[in-house]
């Protein structure tokens, strides 16, 4: 490759860049309360994983990544957001969630622990590697997953729920990029699919529990209840 | 040297004269995204010309401090207006007398006399705007701590002056994600400083949901202009840090020609322009949050300050 320092350096900024604005998202995620903007939000951080793969693709010239950042801009921010509208009843989106274990302000707080977490547990890992591989995506990438299992953990909505399941997958591959720049393009096609049938599948679930009990606020159904069959 | 003091008054010229076109100019851009024609863009010179033929009331009630504000407010941004780089890259005069925490505490002092003298007179509207006012403000603080501390911590100072040359020292430099993640922030903070749409609304005329505007209820005539003009030059002076050093440090005059320091007048007159284009379409857009959300607001900022504090702090 004929990259000259300078160009390496700049590819290199605009590479943290994006890992900066893919952390940003998976924070603003944890802080919007409507399901709308919730998955634009979702959209966003998965355009910033594909950016990162581009930009870490040039950067080593390998085209694996150039794969993996267009299948990952095909399934997140075309196919998924495709699905969740056709099976989601058009009400959830109208909602505004405000039912959630902790208030915002407190969930920030704890996301931003658990960032300064993920950069102290990958700090041994980071030494491991080959300098050239160095990067924020290790460490934002683990923050990212972190942080989707917080969203896990506290959200009681359906459809943030799912895309809290997502993010995790979004940060595996963020932190995935970086360390295994040769990632055959199969791998993350494999995953992109089954990604979109959990999506289609607990889409239609959702749907289904939309008609059932005329809410999705999951996080309700905390008690069995057994139903008389006459 | 006399070319030095020269510019020095150019740059304090500038502020003074500029800064209620400014305002003229979101106020006007507002009522266009309004699909109405607005009042022309020199309105708040015509205002502030009246309201200084205008007589004063001062209620007997009131203090010194009351009588002092309007001087006090009017003054402080024209004091940072020394400190931070409005049309030249490189340090005037006075540049070295305070850093960036300094000039935060000098626009602050207005802030804080505006605070007392809200109290001051007994209106019980000025007291529930004071109080807000120090909310905003107590959730504010953590933040701009932070985006000081990265912003010197990535420079290596925290002259405003150095750090602009920072920042155009490299397009590296320039694309750092702590840096874009600390524009975020400060815009953030800029909005709650200001009182801008998110979190009060600077043209409501309802006066227990004002935040900002209901401390100067009080004064009229000559006091309310200052007030007012005070207001527009804080505004002025938060857009040429943030502007100037962060944003967009490009445009200013690099050499002591003259041509050059009065060739970056229109310069910095359009950046803010866009910049204002922006805050219209926000203002426009977006609807004022309840009281106890800003602290949502605010919390966002302080995280976007944090991250790019952590991103930073950790590079390898």
């Amino acid at each position: 490759m004929n990259i000259d320092i300078a160009n390496i350096q700049i590819l290199d900024a605009l590479n943290s860049l994006a890992a900066g604005l893919f952390l940003l998202c998976a924070f603003a995620m944890i802080a919007t309360r409507q399901v709308k903007g919730c998955l634009r939000l979702f959209i966003g951080q998965s355009l910033f994983l594909a950016a990162s793969a581009l930009l870490l693709g040039l950067q080593h010239g390998s085209w694996h990544l150039y794969g993996v950042a267009l299948v990952n801009v095909l399934s997140k921010a075309v196919l998924i957001p495709f699905i969740l509208h056709v099976t989601m009843p058009r009400e959830v989106y109208t909602r505004r969630e405000i039912n959630q274990v902790l208030n915002i302000p407190i969930s920030l707080l704890i996301a931003l622990v658990l960032t300064i977490l993920a950069y102290y547990f990958t700090i041994p890992v980071q030494q491991a590697i080959d300098p050239q591989y160095r990067g924020h995506n290790l460490p934002i990438g683990f923050a990212g997953l972190l942080l989707g299992v917080y969203t896990l953990t506290v959200r009681r909505e359906a459809v943030p729920l799912l895309l809290g399941l997502l993010a995790i997958e979004n940060g595996a591959f963020f932190a995935g990029i970086a360390i295994a720049h040769d990632l055959p393009v199969l791998v993350e096609l494999a995953i992109a699919t089954d990604g979109l049938i959990v999506v289609f599948i607990v889409g239609v679930l959702i749907r289904g529990v939309q008609k059932q009990i005329g809410t999705t606020d999951v996080g309700a159904l905390a008690t069995l209840k057994e139903e008389v069959v006459e | 040297m006399s070319q030095r003091i020269i510019f020095n008054l150019l740059q304090f010229l500038v502020v003074l004269v500029f800064a209620p076109l400014i305002t003229g100019v979101i106020n006007r851009l507002k009522e266009i995204v309004q699909s109405k024609r607005g009042p022309s863009i020199f309105q708040p010179y015509r205002d502030l010309w009246k309201l200084f033929h205008k007589d004063e009331v001062i209620s007997e009630e009131s203090s010194w401090i009351f009588r002092a504000t309007p001087y006090v407010v009017f003054s402080a941004p024209l004091f940072v207006t020394l400190l931070i780089p409005v049309l030249t890259t490189y340090p005037l005069f006075f540049a070295f007398m305070a850093d960036m925490v300094g000039g935060g505490f000098v626009l602050a002092l207005g802030g804080f006399f505006a605070g007392l003298a809200a109290v001051d007179t007994a209106n019980p509207y000025g007291a529930m705007g004071a109080s807000r006012t120090r909310m905003v403000g107590f959730l504010a603080e953590p933040v701009f701590i932070i985006v000081f501390f990265t912003v010197s911590f990535t420079a290596g100072s925290t002259i405003p002056y150095i750090v602009q040359k920072h920042w155009v020292s490299s397009p590296a430099a320039f694309l750092e994600p702590s840096h874009i993640l600390l524009i975020a922030a400060f815009f953030m903070l800029i909005l709650a400083e200001k009182g801008r749409i998110p979190v009060d609304n600077p043209s409501g005329h309802f006066e227990l949901a004002m935040i900002e505007e209901s401390k100067a209820l009080e004064y009229s005539g000559k006091s309310a202009a200052l007030m007012k003009w005070g207001g527009q030059m804080k505004m002025f002076v938060l857009l040429s840090i943030f502007l100037n050093v962060l944003v967009t440090p490009w445009g200013l005059a690099a050499d002591i020609s003259t041509g050059n320091v009065l060739l970056a007048i229109p310069l910095v007159l359009f950046k803010m322009f866009l910049f204002v284009l922006v805050l219209a379409v926000i203002e426009s857009s977006l609807a004022k949050l309840r009281l106890f959300r800003i602290s949502e607001f605010l919390g966002s900022a302080f995280v976007a300050s944090v991250a790019a504090m952590i991103l930073r702090l950790f590079a390898l």
